[in-house]
């Protein structure tokens, strides 16, 4: 059974169209990019993934559960990092993720062993004590990562993570969540910067609300370089002026 | 056990950054003090009160203005935490409250209980200084007034809600201090009874007798004297009960939280 599958999903800002008939399936222990320009509809398929928007056209199914029909199992099973920063600067990181943790309804011991897990996956465990403000743009990220983890979700979903981020900690972090994905976990990375990606990671080319490609980055590349395929793909896609 | 955790959470962390931001604190206690002390002082002269329920002897202008002015500190807070609710949205830290695998009802009354809970605070703590400066209750009615507080505070806060939801920039939001805020606390019985407004006007008196901060007041007034004001009870409740619906269908995920389209 897939981990996340989306059906015909459709969602339309007034009359503007932003997704068009969207399906695909992802399965667990897979790194999968979610590659598209930007205005492809990428914003809006991560919010309506996470449910902060609901559409009637289509369906969207995390590990079993139906997000319309049974939000809080679905949601239970989903950890995400947004575009935007979501860490209370002016407390500590291990406050931060206590109050994740506890959003989620996990409190005490068993908040605490989740949260040192985490902490110790990303290698952030001697920064706890810290105020979040004082941590570096790619430290915040790697926190954000570790608190997404807290509940064991089943599926990682990451919004273009990167953004504003340096060589060094792009690279570190990209291969943080490589490395997630490796112990089972189902990762989804929505981006746009190609060179995050590796050969035998699944790539969703989403391109004007609709998926162009699902495939694997090395077959969708066909030899060549990823880079070019996506740009040969979306600019075909345009439509005259 | 769930809702509980996470209502603990919400509480402590809106109470943590409160204490955080002493200026906030400070700002809120000065506000009150200053109508008690400065303007009560000079307008106790100007107006004359006469015996009106719940009192049972003549009291002075500045007996009279300090549920008002606890009902204030409400109406500030309620509006200060919807602020920091836009600037959640700005900041993104809704959308982590949002993702929670809890309802959304839930979410947002315990992000209204935490605002309910500063307040509380605060109006105690003025409560506190303006006995010392003289002006107290009956004993009990520190007590009486608890419930009510939390219930005019419910009130407030999810006015507040309502307002967070409509409006999607902090830009927006000072004219809505200045449409919400003054209008309300001007046009109520929360520093000059009724009475004395028909006196004037017959039809302010009419505005101010259905804007429910009237009733938050006179609530928390009788409450501070012993009595139950079941009129107001009734205005207060069915005003949380309106605003809380609104807010609630106002951060409805199947209107995209009210946007108009992704963001930029």
């Amino acid at each position: 059974m897939s981990t996340l599958t989306l059906s015909n999903v459709t969602y339309r800002y007034g009359a503007k169209l932003a997704l068009d008939d969207v399906s695909f399936s992802l399965e667990k222990g897979r790194f999968c990019a979610l590659l598209g320009p930007n205005g492809a509809g990428k914003s809006t398929l991560f919010s309506l993934l996470t449910r902060l928007l609901v559409t009637r056209e289509g369906s969207i199914t995390v590990a079993g559960h139906d997000l319309a029909r049974a939000p809080r199992a679905a949601l239970a099973k989903i950890g995400v990092v947004f575009q935007q920063q979501t860490l209370d600067l002016d407390m500590t990181v291990m406050q931060n993720l206590r109050y994740f943790a506890a959003l989620q309804g996990l409190s005490g011991k068993a908040a605490q062993r989740n949260i040192d897990a985490a902490l110790d996956r990303l290698q952030m465990r001697e920064r706890s004590g810290e105020k979040a403000r004082s941590l570096n743009g790619g430290h915040r990220r790697r926190m954000e990562i570790a608190r997404a983890l807290i509940h064991a979700p089943q599926v990682l979903m990451l919004d273009e993570p990167t953004v504003g981020l340096d060589t060094a900690s792009r690279q570190a972090i990209t291969a943080h969540v490589h490395d997630l994905a490796d112990s089972g976990l189902l990762v989804f990375w929505a981006t746009h910067l190609v060179d995050e990606i590796r050969a035998d990671d699944d790539v969703v080319v989403l391109n004007k609300g609709r998926v162009l490609a699902h495939d694997t980055a090395a077959n969708i590349a066909g030899g060549g370089a990823l880079i070019d395929a996506f740009i040969r793909m979306t600019a075909t896609q345009q439509e005259p002026a | 056990m769930a809702y509980l955790v996470a209502l603990r959470a919400i509480v402590l962390r809106e109470a943590l950054r409160f204490v955080s931001q002493r200026s906030r604190f400070l700002a809120a206690l000065v506000r009150p003090l200053v109508w008690l002390v400065v303007f009560a002082a000079g307008f106790r002269a100007a107006l004359g009160l006469s015996i009106i329920p719940p009192y049972q002897t003549y009291i002075t202008y500045e007996v009279y203005i300090v549920p008002g002015l606890c009902g204030m500190i409400q109406l500030f807070n309620g509006m200060q935490s919807s602020l920091s609710l836009v600037y959640d949205q700005e900041m993104g830290s809704m959308r982590l409250l949002l993702t929670s695998p809890l309802p959304r009802w839930w979410l947002l009354f315990c992000k209204l209980l935490a605002g309910v809970a500063v307040s509380l605070l605060q109006v105690y703590v003025f409560l506190a200084i303006a006995a010392g400066f003289g002006i107290t209750l009956p004993v009990w009615g520190y007590v009486f007034a608890f419930p009510v507080l939390i219930l005019t505070g419910l009130m407030l806060g999810a006015l507040g809600l309502l307002i967070s939801s409509t409006i999607k920039q902090l830009e927006n939001f000072a004219g809505v201090m200045n449409f919400v805020i003054f209008p309300m606390f001007f046009m109520s019985s929360a520093l000059y009874p009724l009475w004395k407004m028909a006196e004037s006007s017959p039809l302010l008196r009419d505005i101010c007798a259905v804007n429910p901060f009237t009733h938050a007041v006179e609530l928390l007034r009788f409450a501070m004297y012993g009595q139950l004001n079941i009129t107001a009870l009734i205005w207060v409740a069915l005003a949380f009960i309106c605003f809380m619906a609104a807010s609630l269908y106002g951060y409805d995920p199947a209107r995209g939280m009210g946007r108009k389209g992704p963001r930029p």
